[in-house]
């Protein structure tokens, strides 16, 4: 791969203390502005909510509605901040001392992407069950709805921070990112959401969950490489 | 030794410079000069590997080097315009953070020292966002005090430093080429360096 050729080879230990470095340093500068996490935890109960009040209250409607309605939400709550997630760097020169570092810059954004998930997406899964009362569904499932945003919200995050990194430096950067990104949200919002009705339907719901865990597994290993190269070319 | 051959950097449809070259020796600090819009800034992001010459070749040590390349990251500092210091966090925070970015090992000691020596010690634990212009230029100062990384590349490093920063900072740069270390600053205020070590390169 191009881009990893671009590393040393024994950069292993180097990428987690970069990993590392970013994670602490993102999630220092998050607790410090609680507000904007409200403020996307917020965005994400009021969406849920608005969906029972502007439908109807039938309960069949609305467990029918309900895991396309809280996926929906999870991935807007998800939008909602990424265009931040590397133009609050850019701007004031961290992006380039990233990319500078002697720790390889895939492995800094991967700690970025973790960072970005750990407080955008895990407490979306964790208020999951609750904003899942709302739509009348039951324990199984909303437990596998919860089980789907788990191995889903990271991918979101990751495909994300590729087009985060792709739209720097752009004017209207929050509506770019969420045209380019929102078509690749799509697979991820199938799997998730049919795991849902699979279960309900009492048909193998652990296919859907197996894929958006393999989706994990790629996005992984492959997003951190493809947001880095976009990084270095908004810094040339 | 840090050289340059044949450099040529094109903005947009303006061409700023071609053919320069350039050869900066251990223990040696070349200033680049020149009026604004000429290149200077482009050509100190050259060397330090973040921006890609459209043409020319970047040597350090003999060796060819290309953008983001490691041998580039292992021993380069690079200070831009943009300081890299986050609002929420302090001033002893920042540079924390900076240094470990660098993958420079420093104790709570030596931040401490750094910080006392470029006169922020009793303001280290504000957020950045309450310190001045030239406050936050001295947070850089201390990174560099840091430093011991071979190469500094410093982009107008006199921004906003009053005249005992601006002194501080000839201080840190004279000590930095005692020890072998070379630097490429570009600059209209002149630097308080020992002139037998400096040459001058005028982009006009």
């Amino acid at each position: 791969m191009a881009i990893a050729q671009h590393d040393d080879p024994d950069a292993g230990g180097d990428a987690l203390a970069g990993l590392a470095w970013a994670l602490a340093r993102d999630l220092r500068l998050a607790l410090r502005t609680p507000s904007e996490l409200g403020v996307q935890l917020l965005f994400y109960v009021v969406v849920v909510t608005l969906f029972p009040l502007a439908t109807s209250p039938d309960r069949a409607l609305l467990a029918a509605l309900g895991p396309g309605v809280l996926w929906v939400a999870a991935l807007l709550a998800s939008l909602l901040s990424l265009p931040r997630l590397f133009a609050l760097d850019l701007a004031d020169g961290t992006l380039e001392q990233m990319a500078m570092s002697p720790r390889p810059l895939p492995g800094i954004v991967s700690g970025k992407i973790l960072a970005h998930w750990l407080t955008t997406g895990l407490p979306v899964v964790l208020l999951s069950p609750l904003a899942a009362l709302q739509y009348g569904l039951d324990a199984g499932e909303i437990g596998v709805l919860a089980a789907g945003l788990a191995l889903g919200t990271p991918i979101l995050s990751l495909l994300g921070a590729i087009g985060a990194a792709l739209t720097l430096g752009v004017r209207a950067a929050g509506a770019l990112v969420a045209l380019l990104v929102l078509p690749l949200y799509v697979p991820v919002l199938i799997f998730g959401a049919g795991a849902v009705d699979a279960f309900r339907a009492g048909m193998a719901f652990d296919a859907n969950l197996s894929l958006l865990g393999a989706g994990l597994i790629a996005a992984t290993l492959g997003a951190p490489f493809a947001a880095a190269a976009a990084v270095r070319i908004a810094l040339d | 030794m840090l050289e340059a051959q044949d450099l040529a950097a094109r903005r947009g449809t303006a061409r700023l410079f071609a053919g320069l070259g350039l050869a900066v020796a251990a223990g040696d600090a070349l200033v680049v000069t020149g009026a604004n819009g000429r290149g200077k800034t482009t050509l100190l992001r050259m060397l330090a590997g973040l921006t890609i010459p459209e043409a020319g070749e970047i040597r350090l040590d003999g060796a060819s080097v290309r953008a983001f390349s490691p041998a580039l990251r292992a021993a380069v500092t690079f200070a831009g315009h943009a300081l890299a210091l986050k609002d929420e966090m302090s001033a002893r925070e920042n540079l924390a953070s900076l240094v470990t970015l660098c993958g420079a090992q420093v104790d709570d000691a030596e931040l401490d020292a750094a910080l006392d020596r470029v006169a922020l010690g009793e303001r280290k634990r504000l957020p950045s966002r309450l310190l001045s212009q030239g406050q936050r230029r001295r947070v850089g100062l201390a990174r560099l005090a840091l430093s011991r990384r071979r190469v500094w590349i410093l982009d107008e490093p006199v921004t906003a430093l009053d005249a005992s920063g601006a002194a501080l900072l000839g201080e840190l740069v004279a000590a930095h080429l005692a020890r072998g270390g070379l630097a490429v600053a570009s600059t209209h205020a002149p630097l308080a360096l020992p002139p037998a070590r400096v040459r001058t390169l005028s982009l006009d």
